[in-house]
């Protein structure tokens, strides 16, 4: 159970937690001790098998719908888990979405779409979670974000500014809540083994010095290790992990 | 929601403004915020209290013109009654 001894009594909420990265991450803090809301936007079924997984092994978890593109998500996202396990004090902004092609022909569907999702949602959430975090002199925010949002990867400009964003919007937030004893930091996948990018070739594989794609357990590992009380002096950094990619 | 008595709201002010680390003996209504050490981020929390506890909104735009301890709590004091 770790370091549950040593925090105050609350909970985590992982966006985007029914499968891949978000389900693997909902796991591992469920083995450091938080109690787990489970965010789902469709699949239901999913959701509830983290859920089902988590308790089995002794957890608490609770599966949470919204869409968090929806300005009114985080009024329904944290009532329920702040009832039943206390204030939210681990929230992972994992939720995000790719919608890929070249700058001139994007759409601003596209480009509006990517960026709401993976940039603007993220920021609502976290605004409302600061709330109990701030109170509690607590708190562990981790976005997910991607060593796109720090390297060029063309026909993802969209997808690359929402991760850029999405890491200077860390580093923000991180500096102006620190003294309440709140981190803000994030991880930067590089090629993971998950549905969002299994249409991706194996040439790319080859770009890897590992050779091989991460995994969500991988990328969970290190989320679980930012929002452990180890890492109370680790914040606004965003951490790299994509096998040597971009070294 | 919390009674809008005004030394009530002064003294729950008090308390939050001492969790934010400011000298209880030097809180009193003519007090600014400078000379407390209260900053903008403890200024963000003591509005949400306000908001908790009384019901009240205390906006960006209107914290801008509340120098003192005083100042909020007669804020607070006046919307909390209307």
């Amino acid at each position: 159970m770790g370091d549950s001894n040593d925090r105050p009594a609350g909970c985590a909420l992982v966006t985007g937690a029914s499968r891949g990265i978000g389900a693997a991450i909902a796991r591992a803090l469920a083995e450091d001790g938080w109690p787990v809301g489970v965010n789902y936007r469709k699949d239901a079924e999913g959701a509830e098998r983290v859920v089902e997984e988590i308790e089995s092994g002794g957890g608490g978890a609770l599966a949470v719908q919204a869409d968090i593109c929806d300005p009114a998500a985080a009024d329904a996202l944290f009532p329920p888990l702040e009832e039943r396990f206390g204030p939210v004090l681990v929230l992972v902004n994992n939720a995000g979405m790719r919608v890929d092609g070249l700058t001139p022909q994007m759409e601003d569907e596209a480009w509006e779409k990517v960026i709401d999702t993976n940039l603007s949602a993220a920021f609502r959430i976290t605004r409302r979670a600061l709330r109990g975090m701030m109170k509690a002199r607590f708190g562990r925010i981790v976005n997910i974000a991607s060593i796109v949002g720090q390297r060029a990867n063309p026909g993802q400009a969209n997808y690359a500014a929402s991760k850029a964003g999405l890491i200077a919007f860390t580093s923000t937030v991180a500096a102006e809540v620190a003294r309440r004893s709140v981190t803000v930091n994030a991880v930067a996948p590089g090629l993971v083994e998950t549905e969002l990018t299994e249409d991706i070739g194996d040439e790319f594989l080859r770009a890897i010095p590992a050779r091989r794609a991460g995994t969500p357990e991988e990328i969970a590992a290190c989320v679980r290790f930012l929002a452990s009380e180890a890492a109370s002096y680790v914040n606004g950094t965003t951490l790299t992990v994509d096998g040597g990619m971009t070294a | 929601m919390a009674t809008a008595n005004k030394d009530d709201i002064q003294e729950r002010m008090t308390e939050a403004l001492e969790s934010f680390g400011a000298d209880r003996e030097q809180i009193k209504r003519e007090a600014d915020w400078e000379s407390l050490d209260v900053d903008s981020l403890d200024l963000v929390e003591l509005a949400q209290i306000v908001e908790e506890e009384y019901g009240v909104q205390m906006k960006e735009e209107d914290m801008k013109n509340m120098k003192t301890v005083g100042d909020a709590v007669d804020f607070v004091s006046e919307r909390a009654k209307s």
